[in-house]
C-alpha cells in the first residue's frame, strides 16, 4: 500500500500531464527569466480550477519536483478521490479557510519554504469572475517577500482559461493555452505593503498577450 | 503490392530524396560559416526542413495504410487547426456549449461522412446543418452582446479548419473512370505542387519580387507568386503520370491550385494581422501553427476536389 501510493499518485501526475497538453497544447513562454531550479514563489492568476494544474504541467520535471501549490483545504479535503490528487499527487501545503479554525496559513508557507520547496500561489485569494484582469491582491506575497528576501517572486500569467473551463461548465474545450513567466520581483527595502502588492500586480498583468479581437 | 503501392514508395523516396538535398544545403552552409556565429535564417530553414521531414514521413506512412491512415491524419490536423483558429476568435461563455459541439461533434462527423464517403452530406453538412444549428445553441443562452460577430467566427473557423481541410482527404472518393484506387494519388499531387509552389515563391520573390500584392499586409509579390505558379505547373507536369489528366490537364490543375493556394495565404495573414499575432499557434517547430502550414492546401482542397470531379465527369 505504501509503496503503490507514490507510483499511483506519480501516474496520476503524468496523465493530467498529458491530458492538459493534448486537449490545450499547453506550453511555458520563459520571458525574462529562465526555467532554472532556484527556490521561487510562482505567483498567478486564478480564473479556473485548472490553472495551478496548467502550471505545474508546463514546469520542466526537475523544477515540478520541488514545487509544490498553495491551495484550499475544504476544495482539496472534499472527497477521497481529491484528498489523493490534492496532497499526493500535486504535493499541495493546504490551507484551511474556515473562520472558526486558528491556524496560521503564513506558517504554513513559510515552513514549505524553509524546507526548500518552490511554491505556486493565487494572490487574489479567490477565482476572478470579473473582467478585470485581476482582483485586488492578499498581503500573503507581499509577507512571504518580507520574511523570506532570497526567494524570487515570478509572475506567472496562464492565459485563456477561463475560455476553456469557465465555472459552471463540465465540458473543456480545446483551445490553446499558454503560460507566461516573468521576470522575479522582490520586496524592496522600506517598500510600502500597497506599493509593493500594486507593483507585483503590474508585473503579471503586463505578461498577459496581447490579442485585439 | 500494387501498382498503387509502388507509386507511393517511389513519391516518397522522391520526397526524401528532396529533403536529403536540402539537408545536405544546409549543413554545407552551416559548416563554411564562422562556427562562433549563428545565421539566423539558415537556423529557421535547418528548423523547418526538420519539420518537414515528419511531415513526410507522417503522409508516406499514412499513405501506406491507406485511406483510413489518411483520413484520420487529416481529422487529427483539422482539430489543430480549429483548435488555433477558435482561440483567436470572437467568443462568449454564451458559446461554450456550442463550440464544444464543433470541436466534439461537428468535426468528427464531417470526418466519419468523408470516411463514409457519403458525399452529399459532407459536401453540405457545415454549410447548412453547422451554419444554422450552432447559432439556435448559442442563441438559447440569451447573450446578444456580439452575437453575430461570435457566430460568424465560428463559422468561419469551421469552414476554413474542417470543411476546406477534410477536401484532402475526400480526394480519395472520386472515382475517375479506369483509376480505381489510384485517387489517393491525387492527394500528394495537391500537397506536392502547393507545398513546392509555396516555396520556391517564397525563394524567387526574395531575390526577384518588386511589385507588392497587399502592401502593408503580406510580403508577397506578383513576381514571386508568377514564378511560384509557373514552377509549380512544371511540377504537375513532371507528376502528372499519378493523375488523371494528362500532361496539360496536370500542369493546369497544379497551376489553378498553386495559386488559389497563395491568394489564401494572403486572406489568412490578414486575418493574423488582424488580431495582432505572428503565428497561429509554436506546434510545428520553424512554421508556426497547423494553420500557417496549411493555409495554401486549405483554400487549394474543395476547389481542386471540385474541379476534378467536373474533369470525371466530362
Amino acid at each position: 500500500m505504501n509503496i503503490l501510493r507514490p507510483l499511483a499518485a506519480r501516474i496520476v501526475g503524468q496523465s493530467i500531464r498529458l491530458f492538459a497538453r493534448a486537449i490545450t497544447a499547453v506550453r511555458a513562454d520563459w520571458q525574462g527569466i529562465e526555467p532554472i531550479p532556484r527556490q521561487r514563489v510562482y505567483y498567478s492568476n486564478h480564473t479556473s480550477n485548472g490553472d495551478m494544474p496548467m502550471i505545474w504541467s508546463v514546469l520542466p520535471p526537475a523544477l515540478r519536483r520541488d514545487v509544490r501549490p498553495v491551495a484550499a483545504a475544504d476544495y482539496w479535503l472534499k472527497n477521497k478521490l481529491r484528498a489523493f490528487v490534492g496532497p499526493e499527487v500535486f504535493n499541495c501545503v493546504l490551507i484551511d479557510r474556515r473562520p472558526e479554525v486558528d491556524d496560521k496559513p503564513m506558517d504554513k508557507i513559510l515552513a514549505a519554504l524553509d524546507e526548500g520547496s518552490s511554491l505556486i500561489i493565487f494572490p487574489e485569494g479567490n477565482r476572478n469572475m470579473t473582467d478585470a484582469d485581476l482582483l485586488p491582491f492578499k498581503a500573503g506575497l507581499y509577507n512571504m517577500g518580507l520574511a523570506r528576501p532570497d526567494v524570487d517572486l515570478v509572475p506567472t500569467w496562464v492565459a485563456n482559461l477561463n475560455t476553456i473551463m469557465p465555472k459552471g461548465e463540465i465540458i473543456p474545450l480545446p483551445l490553446i493555452c499558454t503560460v507566461t513567466f516573468g521576470a522575479s520581483v522582490h520586496v524592496q527595502n522600506g517598500e510600502s505593503k500597497d506599493d509593493f502588492l500594486a507593483r507585483a500586480a503590474k508585473a503579471l498583468s503586463d505578461l498577459k498577450p496581447e490579442v485585439a479581437s | 503490392m500494387n501498382t498503387t503501392t509502388i507509386d507511393i514508395i517511389w513519391l516518397s523516396l522522391g520526397a526524401f530524396a528532396i529533403l536529403v538535398g536540402l539537408t545536405f544545403f544546409g549543413e554545407v552552409l552551416r559548416a563554411r560559416q564562422d562556427p562562433n556565429t549563428q545565421n539566423p535564417v539558415l537556423e529557421t530553414f535547418m528548423t523547418r526542413v526538420q519539420s518537414w521531414w515528419g511531415m513526410v514521413i507522417l503522409i508516406g506512412l499514412a499513405m501506406l495504410t491507406g485511406k483510413i491512415g489518411v483520413t484520420v491524419l487529416f481529422a487529427f490536423a483539422s482539430f489543430a487547426a480549429l483548435r488555433e483558429f477558435l482561440t483567436l476568435t470572437t467568443k462568449a461563455q454564451a458559446d461554450h456549449l456550442s463550440l464544444a459541439l464543433a470541436f466534439f461533434v461537428i468535426m468528427p462527423l464531417q470526418y466519419f461522412f468523408v470516411a463514409m464517403e457519403w458525399s452529399g452530406l459532407y459536401a453540405i453538412f457545415i454549410p447548412v446543418y453547422a451554419f444554422l444549428l450552432l447559432p439556435i445553441v448559442s442563441a438559447l443562452r440569451g447573450n446578444a452582446n456580439r452575437f453575430l460577430i461570435r457566430v460568424a467566427e465560428t463559422q468561419w473557423g469551421l469552414m476554413i479548419t474542417v470543411y476546406c481541410v477534410s477536401h484532402v482527404p475526400a480526394l480519395m472518393n472520386l472515382n475517375i473512370a479506369g483509376q480505381g484506387d489510384r485517387a489517393i494519388l491525387l492527394v500528394t499531387f495537391l500537397v506536392m505542387v502547393v507545398q513546392l509552389g509555396d516555396l520556391l515563391e517564397y525563394f524567387f520573390g526574395r531575390r526577384f519580387g518588386r511589385t507588392k500584392i497587399a502592401a502593408g499586409l503580406s510580403p508577397k509579390t506578383w513576381e514571386g507568386v508568377a514564378c511560384g505558379v509557373i514552377s509549380a505547373m512544371l511540377i504537375g507536369g513532371l507528376l502528372s503520370w499519378i493523375t488523371p489528366f494528362g500532361l496539360w490537364g496536370a500542369m493546369a490543375m497544379a497551376g489553378i491550385a498553386s495559386l488559389t493556394g497563395m491568394f489564401g495565404n494572403i486572406v489568412v495573414t490578414a486575418i493574423k494581422r488582424d488580431r495582432g499575432v505572428k503565428d497561429w499557434s509554436h506546434l510545428i517547430p520553424g512554421q508556426g501553427g497547423f494553420v500557417d502550414q496549411l493555409d495554401s492546401v486549405i483554400f487549394a482542397a474543395p476547389i481542386f476536389y471540385h474541379l476534378t470531379k467536373f474533369y470525371g465527369v466530362a
